[in-house]
């Protein structure tokens, strides 16, 4: 695969152009890539990220733009295929010669997109949650790593006294490391592990690992599937009588934008991990999310990886700012320790990992479609991509 | 022991989702020889004529669906037939490559006009509960597929147009000498094929996502039952459903979903090794 990507970054674009990088386009505006899928399977949920990432360029452009100039975004679609994600990455970076590209979501296309980005020594924004594990020093991280969501959800159903968990996840590198971490997690802290199942993506029958979580009798499903398959899921586990009382499934791959499809009868009452929901409280939430409606229209809703690809834009322009030029080497020196108040509360930008300081929300979908939050880190918690203070996860990073 | 039990209705009702999103298949792919692609998005078609009508019906939308959906997606058929596949009677592989443009076509057109999110369709009130381990709505799903092989069977073989239909398919040169106009034959196979599509389409609101690539989740599982049954043979994909549903539920209770897959697809190649026609064959004295 990285060979095929190398390829393919090694031919994309015009060669002579290859030292050229973030120059950002020499008049009045300053070029940004936005980089997501636009169609096929993940376009459900990269479309809304995108809008946001727009939202944020309009409001940054309105008060006057970044070094007095006017962002100009570039939008490329990576079409849920992950080598068309280093193509157009490589595109945006070469032709469009943009200041940073904004995208991805999946584990797969930031991994196809990270040897463009190095090779290219540009910026790459990727605003969802992940595995950990990974700290280029061309990307920025805006969504959660797993001490920020996995281990602060197995801290609230330890609180629980939920003891013995199932997993469930989709067929690849994110939930698989995950569901590592969760059993080193759960080895050291007395929990334990009933089962760990495994689904294709775009998997939709669910009725025979229904009937073996069903049999397994655990007190709570730890949910680490993507996409699609959590509308089947969801639909098949409660027409098997399986409830939020009975038997808790904390997801952490299902916001605000998932829940109507899955119908929210059939996940009322059941946890989600993230650091954002849209009824977070406070002023900077309130303006994201009426300024979100006014946009899109009143009945769009606001999830954590789009609140995480807005910030991202701002983070960006805030390095900016502060570096006074768009130039890689010069933003990624400043960004370092750069503090904002977002709509999940204050982001840090950890200057070495590239990570930020997030803090971790447990919340409980309500009948509304609506995630309450019922647990939280009280403060940013730092981010520790190859948990590296966490004794019991020696030897997860290898 | 009890959750083995529980495998042989699990596997059964597997086999009626087959059952029901391969039957349209049967009628386009096995008796027209026409490969397609799109079939998948009369599925998704149905789906969402149950998720619109829900407006109207509310939680019963399902049933009121049913009827409309088949209209719905029938016409699609026709319109697709008429419009394009008719040009490429013979000559499957541009006939695959047209119909997988239009799937996608199609596909962009339901994100432009219900957006890329999932939709919500509320099931009815009173397919909530179970009987052990099958809940209300997959012996709903159960009770729809028999119904419609029922009804397909009776029209096949108890109607004019039915028997019209099963000449063309055995002998296409000797139904039209013998007066039988083809063409419309031909249309009124595509749209009931199409609409069937459109009722599996309704169904699977009950159990799955409903949003614009539906229908790439079912399209291969429907092609497969149609090759092991054996191309337009009714009972063979009967048979077919049946029997990959039961593999495809004890294959993944004793393995994993991904491991699942991969022996059921061992298991059709090899048996295609045996039968290369599927479980039943057509025989016909046709010139083809």
């Amino acid at each position: 695969m990285a060979a095929l990507v190398t390829a393919l970054a090694a031919c994309g674009g015009d060669p002579a152009t290859t030292e050229g990088t973030a120059s950002g386009g020499g008049g009045n505006t300053i070029k940004v890539g936005l980089l997501h899928s636009l169609s096929g399977t993940m376009a459900i949920s990269e479309v809304t990220v995108r809008d946001a990432e727009l939202l944020a360029i309009e409001e940054i452009n309105k008060a006057g733009g970044v070094l007095g100039k006017q962002l100009e975004p570039v939008v490329e679609d990576g079409a849920s295929d992950w080598p068309t994600f280093a193509e157009k990455a490589n595109k945006l970076i070469a032709q469009d010669k943009v200041a940073t590209v904004f995208g991805g979501w999946t584990s797969a296309s930031r991994k196809a997109m990270l040897p463009v980005f190095e090779k290219r020594k540009a910026l790459l924004w990727y605003p969802v949650q992940y595995e950990g594990l990974e700290s280029s020093p061309y990307i920025f991280y805006t969504g959660a790593t797993t001490n920020q969501q996995i281990i602060p959800g197995l801290d609230y159903l330890k609180e629980q006294g939920k003891k013995k968990i199932f997993l469930v996840g989709s067929d690849y590198v994110f939930p698989r490391t995950a569901n590592k971490i969760i059993k080193a997690y759960a080895a050291a802290n007395g929990m334990e592990i009933l089962g760990e199942e495994y689904t294709p993506l775009g998997h939709t029958e669910y009725s025979t690992l229904t009937n073996k979580v069903v049999q397994a009798k655990p007190d709570a499903v730890f949910n680490t599937l993507n996409g699609d398959s959590n509308v089947a899921f969801f639909k098949q586990l409660k027409s098997a009588g399986v409830t939020a009382e009975s038997m808790p499934v904390l997801s952490v791959s299902v916001a605000e934008e998932e829940v109507t499809g899955i119908g929210i009868d059939n996940i009322v009452g059941h946890p989600v991990a993230w650091n954002y929901y849209q009824t977070t409280e406070n002023p900077a939430n309130t303006k994201f999310v009426e300024a979100f409606k006014a946009k899109y229209g009143a009945a769009k809703v606001t999830s954590d990886p789009m609140e995480a690809g807005y910030n991202s834009v701002y983070l960006w322009a805030e390095a900016v700012k502060k570096a006074g030029t768009v130039e890689v080497e010069a933003v990624k020196k400043a960004a370092g320790g750069i503090a904002l108040e977002r709509p999940e509360g204050l982001v840090t930008i950890d200057g070495e990992t590239q990570h930020m300081y997030k803090t971790a929300r447990i919340g409980i979908i309500q009948p509304d479609g609506l995630i309450k939050e019922v647990w939280n880190s009280g403060e940013p918690i730092k981010p520790d991509p190859f948990l590296k203070t966490y004794p019991w996860a020696g030897g997860l990073a290898s | 022991m009890e959750g083995f039990l529980n495998q042989l209705p699990i596997g059964l009702s597997i086999g009626a989702v087959l059952l029901l999103i391969a039957l349209g298949l049967t009628f386009t792919f096995g008796q027209m020889g026409v490969i397609n692609m799109a079939h998948g998005e009369f599925i998704m078609a149905g789906a969402y004529t149950a998720f619109l009508l829900q407006d109207l019906a509310g939680r019963s939308a399902v049933l009121v669906a049913l009827p409309v959906a088949f209209v719905v997606a029938g016409l699609m058929g026709l319109v697709l037939e008429r419009a394009a596949i008719r040009h490429f009677y013979g000559r499957p592989l541009d006939t695959l490559l047209l119909t997988w443009g239009v799937s996608l076509v199609l596909q962009q057109l339901a994100r432009d006009l219900f957006g890329a999110p999932n939709v919500q369709v509320l099931s009815p009130t009173w397919l909530q509960g179970a009987i052990g381990p099958m809940p209300y709505n997959r012996l709903f799903i159960l009770a729809l597929a028999v119904g419609s092989v029922v009804a397909i069977w009776l029209y096949m073989n108890r109607s004019a147009q039915g028997r019209r239909m099963q000449a063309v398919m055995q002998n296409r040169q000797l139904a039209a000498t013998s007066g039988i106009n083809t063409g419309r034959v031909d249309q009124r196979t595509f749209f009931i094929g199409s609409g069937l599509a459109g009722i599996a389409g309704v169904a699977l609101t009950l159990i799955g996502p409903v949003g614009p690539t539906l229908g790439t989740y079912y399209i291969v599982d429907a092609f497969l039952v149609v090759v092991a049954g054996g191309l337009g043979q009714l009972r063979g994909a009967v048979i077919a459903a049946a029997a990959l549903g039961l593999l495809n539920s004890y294959a993944e209770f004793w393995t994993n979903a991904s491991l699942a897959k991969v022996i059921v697809f061992a298991a059709i190649i090899a048996f295609l090794q045996f039968r290369p026609q599927g479980l039943f064959v057509l025989r016909s004295r046709a010139l083809t």
